[in-house]
């Protein structure tokens, strides 16, 4: 099994939910997810972040999901990290 | 999530709890003048039966109610669709299954549901001393001046909360709605008594 660790995804959403409504909406996703958000841009109506989240095994579709919810859209995967681990059992 | 953090956050997101709170104190003042004007016309014109003075009091909340909701539903839609259009064409996507496209369908009905029941629930308030007279619950006065009195209470409360939202003294603003009352109550007597 290949466990995604890190990612750095490039977002665009609209001003609502803020930033700090936002990353814990996505941290809510998994039981260990650790979240930072930077805005690198504030448009009129829209703001580009970066955001870094990091977990044991972060499930990719449901943070995917999370954005597209709150209005948001996920322009690029910037940073991948990830690890394979000895099936249990 | 709950219906009503739900319906906050909707609310928030598309940042109408202002909207919310205006419509509750235009329409509710509205409601509460309104009844007002009924019962002080009712009190200067000579004798009504309580059973006209209740008809016609419940039939100005009915309509206050139902204007309200259908007045805000229609004008919130129109808003909440040009809101979401305006940040569908900012986001190059669209949104209708996104928190954004939920707030435009149910902000419109959260805010008619105000806007509707503020005046109806404040009115029927207002005319509670009627109902209660014709019931044959005993009162203190008479049950226009009854009425009245609980008007000019809820007029005051109305002054008070917007007093608390606006940060100024409650005291002044309270009595700075009593006093539109009390020249709404004084005209009415001037012109139809």
């Amino acid at each position: 099994m290949v466990a995604v660790k890190r990612l750095v995804l490039d977002i665009l959403k609209p001003h609502q939910p803020n930033a700090l409504e936002f990353s814990r909406s996505i941290a809510a996703v998994g039981a260990d997810y650790r979240v930072r958000l930077t805005v690198i841009e504030v448009d009129e109506n829209t703001e580009t972040l970066q955001m870094m989240i990091e977990g044991s095994a972060i499930d990719f579709e449901a943070v995917q999901s999370s954005i597209t919810d709150m209005g948001g859209s996920l322009h690029s995967i910037d940073e991948v990290e990830v690890q394979s681990e000895p099936d249990a059992g | 999530m709950n219906l009503v953090e739900r319906g906050r956050f909707l609310l928030h997101i598309t940042g109408t709890h202002g909207i919310v709170r205006r419509y509750f104190v235009v329409n509710g003042f509205d409601g509460a003048l309104t009844m007002l004007g009924l019962i002080m016309g009712f009190l200067v014109s000579g004798p009504a039966s309580l059973g006209v003075v209740i008809s016609a009091c419940l039939g100005a909340a009915i309509a206050l109610g139902v204007s309200g909701v259908s007045s805000a539903y229609v004008s919130e839609v129109a808003e909440r669709q040009r809101a979401l259009l305006k940040l569908e064409e900012a986001m190059v996507t669209d949104l209708q299954d996104s928190d954004h496209g939920e707030a435009a369908r149910w902000v419109p009905m959260l805010i008619a549901l105000v806007n509707g029941s503020a005046p109806l629930v404040i009115s029927l308030l207002i005319i509670a001393p009627l109902w209660l007279a014709l019931a044959g619950v005993p009162l203190p006065v008479s049950p226009l001046h009854a009425a009245i009195g609980v008007a000019l209470l809820v007029i005051f409360l109305l002054g008070v909360f917007l007093g608390r939202v606006a940060g100024v003294p409650w005291l002044r603003s309270g009595i700075r709605t009593l006093l539109v009352a009390l020249v709404t109550a004084a005209l009415i007597y001037l012109f139809a008594g």
